[in-house]
């Protein structure tokens, strides 16, 4: 599969070098660099979405390109020398695996300016964007807390990173907020995006009596799985996932990247770009909640819309203390919150998750 | 840890649906090197199985018409390594890439429509009273008909191969196309049907994968498995019901991984993650001691006048 992929990569950078090459003198070119297929009809279809919205803002000032299934590592590094190479201003790459990569092209390329997605390592030349996925999941956990019958949540991990874990621990405070019975079983993935094995573990969790699912891989293959076993009910990720509602899916988080790329690409063109660290919510709008759909009950939905205005209007922070760590020692006292440092490089589960963050 | 969230029945039943595409892509592509020809386009073939199949399954709501559509599309897209490589004499594994890098970008442009939408379900197979029995019915009489198909698909290839005028040909043409030719064999038609036939074989366990598996299409859902499948032949040592062992073999560790994991169990995932792909390699190193295993004419070209 690797071996696929670094050829797709290879022919595909070809295939942007011997691209139109004409006029773009003045045009403003952006590059993408996407961990999966533009349809996976989440993360990376939302990336996309985002692209489009670029171009349509532009229109003629802007080209975009992009390159699809990059594996991450070296390969991923190869490409955005291509683009780089190719005369890209900008260029956002979309994954946490791209981050040591980036920065190694861009020391290379001190004029092309760099955007990479959730990661934390930044340069003069590399700035650094991210949603609180974790408000999300917060609405989320509060939901499958209140809905589940036997009291198992399952939750399809891609990757162990501390994006992934924080989501986790997100939605499990939540959810034992509201059921002190509750139980996460985390089944890892280590990929973002393979059909076949997000639906099996998706099927495993559901046969160890898991009535919700969560998950943070890409595809909408969960969903499926979800919806022939009955039952069972899912929530949208990266992207609305809406054709799987109103069941299995219930709600949803919406990347939005559109207003954030817009500007960015504003910034290139106006000359004014700085190197920074943008992470926001579902305040800023970054993060969109899917509709709750009528399979939720009415004073449940009513509940995690006010959580949802509540971490909106920021009354409300998704890690406030009394928080233990899974080994019992204090996180946060009474009242206290979480700083953005300890929430970028979390590591550790809260008190309550059974089983090992596996290394 | 609890083991006893493991229910056993259903994990040995997972296996059979697990390992039924890599039984399919595998059995074809076996009969394919067994006339000396390597196609590495399985990948690609089974993508393209798996979008013919959708779509001809949502637009009649029959997936078994979908089934047949996915090896009619696997075998059309074989086609055009057929020609590359037995007409054309072009390298086998350059073709066999490109094949495989077709098929997904091909396969991406003929779904576009077919995101999102759902595929009518297949039902299982009913076996009446038989099913009820304990244990052995939910494991092994629980499944659709194309689970049956694949382990009677295996039967038949080890049947026809080992028993058959028609299987020595197709094993004389591997072991020795110079011979064959001859004696008067048509070598490039025979490695043409058989081509063909691994088109379609990998095509039904494309279309196993977008129909019942998952059931969705989405872009390079295959993710891979045509290339296990391609390790399977090798680890299988090209004999069919080693092929089926390992089939289940690498199908169920997938599945143990998973469940392993929901159930607590604190052994590093990685070990069983790349367990096949070891196994695989140690079988490999056997093999190369005893060099009669593979074909004799896998992978050259075959010119009838040299």
């Amino acid at each position: 599969m690797k071996f696929t992929k670094l050829l797709t990569g290879a022919a595909l950078a070809v295939g942007l070098a011997t691209g139109a090459y004409a006029d773009d003198q003045e045009k403003t070119k952006v590059g993408f660099v996407f961990v999966g297929p533009v349809g996976d009809g989440g993360w990376t279809y939302e990336h996309n979405q985002a692209r489009l919205a670029v171009e349509e803002k532009f229109g003629d000032k802007v080209e975009t390109v992009y390159v699809e299934s990059v594996a991450e590592g070296p390969d991923s590094e190869r490409v955005m020398t291509q683009m780089a190479l190719d005369g890209a201003d900008l260029i956002f790459t979309t994954s946490f695996g791209y981050m040591d990569p980036t920065i190694n092209v861009a020391k290379k390329f001190p004029n092309v300016k760099f955007e990479h997605a959730t990661g934390y390592k930044q340069a003069e030349n590399v700035s650094t964007y991210s949603a609180r996925f974790y408000e999300g999941r917060a609405i989320q956990g509060h939901i499958a807390g209140k809905m589940t019958k036997s009291n198992i949540v399952g939750y399809i991990g891609s990757y162990p990173i501390p994006e992934v874990i924080r989501g986790i621990n997100s939605a499990f405070i939540h959810a034992r907020k509201v059921n002190p019975d509750v139980q996460f079983k985390i089944v890892w993935a280590y990929t973002w995006f393979d059909p076949a094995k997000e639906a099996d573990a998706a099927k495993v969790l559901i046969e160890q009596g898991a009535d919700v699912v969560l998950q943070h891989t890409d595809s909408t293959a969960p969903q499926a799985a979800a919806q022939e076993a009955g039952n069972v009910i899912t929530f949208g990720q990266a992207s609305d996932m809406s054709q799987y509602a109103p069941l299995p899916r219930v709600s949803s988080i919406i990347d939005d990247w559109a207003p954030y790329y817009i500007a960015r690409t504003q910034a290139v063109m106006d000359g004014t770009w700085t190197s920074g660290n943008t992470w926001d919510g579902i305040g800023a709008g970054m993060v969109g909640i899917g509709e709750i759909s009528d399979a939720v009950p009415a004073d449940v939905k009513a509940e995690a819309l006010a959580l949802k205005d509540s971490l909106a209007d920021g009354s409300y922070h998704a890690f406030t203390g009394p928080l233990n760590k899974q080994d019992g020692s204090v996180f946060l006292a009474e009242g206290e919150t979480a700083d953005d440092g300890t929430l970028a490089g979390m590591n550790f589960y809260v008190e309550g998750i059974e089983g090992d963050i596996p290394l | 840890m609890d083991l006893s969230a493991i229910n056993p029945i259903l994990f040995v039943a997972g296996f059979f649906v697990a390992a039924t595409p890599l039984i399919f892509a595998a059995i074809g592509e076996l009969v394919v090197e067994r006339t000396g020809v390597l196609n590495l386009g399985v990948e690609g073939m089974m993508i393209i199985g798996a979008i013919c199949g959708f779509a001809v399954a949502v637009e009649t709501g029959s997936p078994l018409l979908g089934f047949g559509a996915a090896a009619i599309g696997g075998a059309v897209l074989s086609l055009l390594f057929a020609f590359l490589t037995q007409v054309m004499l072009a390298n086998q594994v350059a073709s066999g890439l490109a094949l495989t890098l077709f098929g997904l970008g091909f396969s991406a442009l003929l779904g576009q429509s077919y995101v999102g939408v759902k595929p009518p379900r297949m039902a299982d197979m009913n076996f009446g009273p038989l099913a009820e029995i304990p244990v052995i019915g939910p494991v092994f009489l629980s499944h659709d008909i194309i689970v049956y198909l694949g382990l009677a698909l295996v039967a038949c290839v080890w049947a026809v191969l080992k028993f058959t005028r028609a299987g020595l040909v197709l094993r004389a043409v591997g072991e020795n196309h110079d011979a064959a030719h001859a004696l008067g064999f048509k070598v490039k038609r025979i490695r043409t049907l058989a081509i063909m036939f691994g088109g379609a074989c990998a095509g039904v366990g494309g279309a196993y994968i977008s129909l019942i598996r998952v059931p969705q299409w989405t872009e390079g859902m295959t993710a891979g498995v045509g290339w296990i499948a391609l390790a399977l032949v090798v680890f299988a040592s090209w004999k069919p019901f080693r092929l089926l062992l390992g089939a289940y073999l690498f199908g169920g560790l997938v599945q143990l991984q998973l469940n392993l994991q929901g159930a607590g169990v604190a052994i590093p995932v990685e070990y069983l993650a790349m367990s096949p792909y070891v196994i695989t390699i140690v079988v490999l190193v056997f093999l190369s001691r005893s060099k009669s295993a593979a074909p004799g004419s896998l992978g050259r070209i075959f010119h009838a006048s040299s």
